[in-house]
């Protein structure tokens, strides 16, 4: 009998009761809330009478509606300008306490971007289910846990049953054999999987991301990877736990103490796929062919390396891709074969769930150290990703090389990921983002957005346009690379 | 939720693949609390030629006379058509609530994203896979006659086209059965209620630390 594949397990660990119809109900370890897509959640539990299964399975912080500026921030909830916004951030507050969940209110230090929070505090563990109200859901499978994005109805599922109603998904595995360049980071490589298989090229599958080049990530650049699995069509994205997810969680404020940390280490050693599990699709990728990658489009699969070029929708594979290749070159406001590297820039926005840790913000600075933004670009922006990050970045002394360099240093937050709050693109404006979704109006009504790795968007923001990192003279500094955040 | 049982309805030709949830409902009427009123903001960016934003008097904008759903002859459609990958994106459920209360009961398309696919089924929206060429048919048809109506029968899973041509289409057993009889789900799963409580001791048993509230501090 073959083996079981990480997915396999996770599933069958998980599984409360297969029914007839062909569904199963899947008992969920943790549920992560944010404002947006809980309060009519909520609303239906109260409607229907009803009670939260498992307080101690949840856990809740505002994050996409929050202002960034320090000056608003320091005001709490009353910063808030937009009174649609202060209404939904206050209905979680008062959802929250009404109904005992715990909440990190919006200036609690750890408050952050809620697949930013769940991992940093421990209350992301390997072996877990993991859902919330948002599709980036999948960064928590860099964990070795099964984590899904789900709707407001599911989310009232949750809280009512503490289960999910779900049909097993296949198994994919992508494969990154091999070193990756100087230069080339998480986000490139995940860019590079979805430029790939397409947008869709992950629907119905649960994708295992594997092999040496995966490995040999932090779990940060663990995290991008994962994060992004969504946009390549799959609700789910998983890493193999190794002595490097254990390393992160140790002493982590949510993870296991004393004896039973040994038990649960010895448990999470198992969450890999067997050696001879059989996946239904495997995609290899060799890590030394991947480049800095910049979308040009508006879906992320609309993606080539650096030294690339726009594609002529002339040379489109069929009549569909051809009209959204017209349609997308039509927004951008680009060229058909127009050099990426000719791209200008207005914004550059370094932050979101995909890349606002640590990490992310200490490869950003490696670049912007000692050099000034570009006067062309109006708005270069850091936002952490949490309260956590902000503080361990302020530590390094990250933000007075960002600050020095022309850089904003904001407050925690989606920010212009999303531009549920006031930081947004305006009509027309080009933006180095190192979120992950470029759909038209993404950033803001008209705005253009060209998804990068954290060190080419610091890049792009010095040059005013889009420049191969690996060619920059960056200057090494000293960082502490391993401090844990405090 | 509302029930779904059959929809002979007028058919909207929404032809570009990969429609994303932003797109279907922008970020910015995601800050509403409720669950209805998104109608008039479904497809707001293609919809209207200004900038929309939540609370706004939507008659008094000006309209994209180039947009489908916005041409005369399409008026009053419940079945929208459309292409691959339809619904790609974000998890917000504000994305059938806005079709819902637009007034689409149908969407038909070669392929749906996964988190749209349930959050339709949640909401009474019927969605109808069908190949790609048989989508691609139904795109010239539509266009070409106007006044095109499909003929949506669930129980029987079949559309019936306004030539008589039957389209066979798959729906798994569970999310018919809900849909026909307008069943609310965490209803069904409570029925299931013994079943989690001894899973959940057997797992808290196996693995403590998942638990909180029994872990000493
Ligand atoms: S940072 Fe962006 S993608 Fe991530 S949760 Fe916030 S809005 Fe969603």
């Amino acid at each position: 009998m073959a083996g079981q594949t990480l997915y396999d397990k996770l599933w069958s660990q998980h599984l409360v009761k297969e029914r007839d119809d062909g569904t199963a109900l899947i008992y969920i370890d943790r549920q992560l809330l944010h404002e947006v897509t809980s309060p009519q959640a909520f609303e239906g539990l109260r409607l229907a009478n009803r009670k939260p299964w498992r307080l101690d399975a949840n856990l809740a912080t505002p994050d996409h509606n929050v202002p960034t500026t320090v000056i608003e921030r320091a005001e709490g909830n009353a910063g808030i300008k937009d009174p649609v916004s202060l209404i939904q951030v206050q209905t979680l507050d008062d959802n929250c306490a009404s109904f005992g969940i715990e909440e990190f209110k919006i200036n609690d230090a750890r408050q952050g971007i809620v697949h930013v929070v769940g991992p940093e505090q421990g209350a992301t563990l390997p072996g877990m289910t993991v859902v919330c109200g948002d599709s980036h859901t999948a960064t928590h499978g860099a964990f070795a846990a099964l984590a899904h994005g789900i709707g407001t109805s599911e989310v009232e599922h949750v809280l009512a049953t503490q289960c999910l109603l779900a049909q097993k998904m296949k198994n994919m595995q992508v494969r990154v054999e091999g070193e990756l360049g100087v230069g080339v980071t998480a986000k490139d490589v995940v860019l590079a999987i979805i430029g790939r298989i397409g947008t869709a090229g992950g629907t119905g599958y649960a994708i295992e991301f594997a092999g040496s080049a995966i490995q040999s990530l932090s779990m940060e650049g663990r995290m991008t990877v994962c994060n992004m699995a969504i946009e390549a069509g799959a609700r789910v994205g998983l890493i193999a736990v190794d002595d490097t997810t254990i390393e992160y969680l140790a002493e982590r404020p949510y993870a296991p103490t004393a004896e039973q940390w040994d038990a649960a280490v010895a448990d999470w050693r198992g969450l890999v796929s067997d050696a001879d599990a059989a996946f239904d699709k495997v995609v290899e990728i060799d890590a030394a062919s991947i480049e800095p990658q910049v979308s040009w489009g508006t879906s992320p699969e609309m993606v080539t390396g650096i030294s690339g070029e726009v594609p002529d929708p002339a040379d489109a594979a069929d009549d569909t891709v051809k009209r959204g290749y017209t349609r997308a070159l039509e927004y951008m406001g680009l060229a058909p074969k127009q050099k990426i590297t000719d791209i200008r820039l207005d914004k550059v926005f370094i932050g979101s769930c995909t890349n606002s840790r640590i990490e992310d913000l200490r490869e950003a600075a490696k670049v912007a150290k000692g050099k000034k933004v570009a006067g062309s670009i109006q708005l270069a922006m850091v936002v952490p990703g949490s309260g956590l990050v902000k503080r361990q970045a302020e530590a390094e002394g990250l933000d007075k090389i960002f600050t020095e360099a022309g850089f904003e240093w904001r407050e925690p937050g989606c920010s212009m990921c999303l531009a549920m709050n006031a930081d947004k693109l305006g009509a027309g404006e080009h933006c180095a983002s190192t979120s992950n979704r470029n759909f038209e109006g993404r950033q803001g009504y008209g705005g253009r957005t060209h998804l990068v790795s954290p060190a080419m968007a610091a890049a792009a923001a010095i040059a005013g346009h889009f420049v191969d990192v690996r060619q920059l003279d960056v200057r090494s500094f000293d960082t502490p690379s391993t401090a844990q955040e405090a | 939720m509302r029930q779904f049982e059959r929809e002979q309805g007028l058919v909207a030709p929404l032809d570009r693949a990969n429609v994303d949830t932003d797109l279907i409902i922008p970020k910015q009427f995601l800050k509403s609390i409720k669950r209805t009123g998104f109608g008039v903001n479904l497809f707001d960016e293609l919809r209207y030629l200004d900038e929309g934003y939540p609370g706004q008097d939507v008659a008094s904008r000006p309209l994209n006379p180039d947009f489908v759903l916005n041409q005369p002859r399409y008026q009053g459609a419940s079945v929208l058509l459309a292409r691959r990958n339809f619904g790609c994106g974000s998890s917000r459920e504000h994305a059938p609530w806005a079709l819902e209360d637009f007034g689409f009961r149908v969407v038909i398309a070669p392929s749906f994203a996964d988190i749209f696919y349930n959050n339709a089924f949640k909401n009474g929206i019927l969605l109808v896979t069908l190949d790609e060429d048989t989508v691609d048919r139904l795109f010239k048809a539509v266009e070409a006659n106007e006044g095109y109506r499909l003929d949506v029968d669930l129980e029987n899973q079949r559309v019936t086209t306004p030539e008589g041509e039957v389209l066979e289409f798959e729906v798994d057993a569970f999310r018919k059965h809900c849909l026909l009889n307008g069943l609310d789900d965490i209803g069904i799963t409570l029925q299931d209620e013994d079943a989690i409580r001894d899973f959940e001791a057997k797992h808290r048993a196996s693995r403590p630390w998942l638990f909180r509230d029994k872990v000493s501090a």
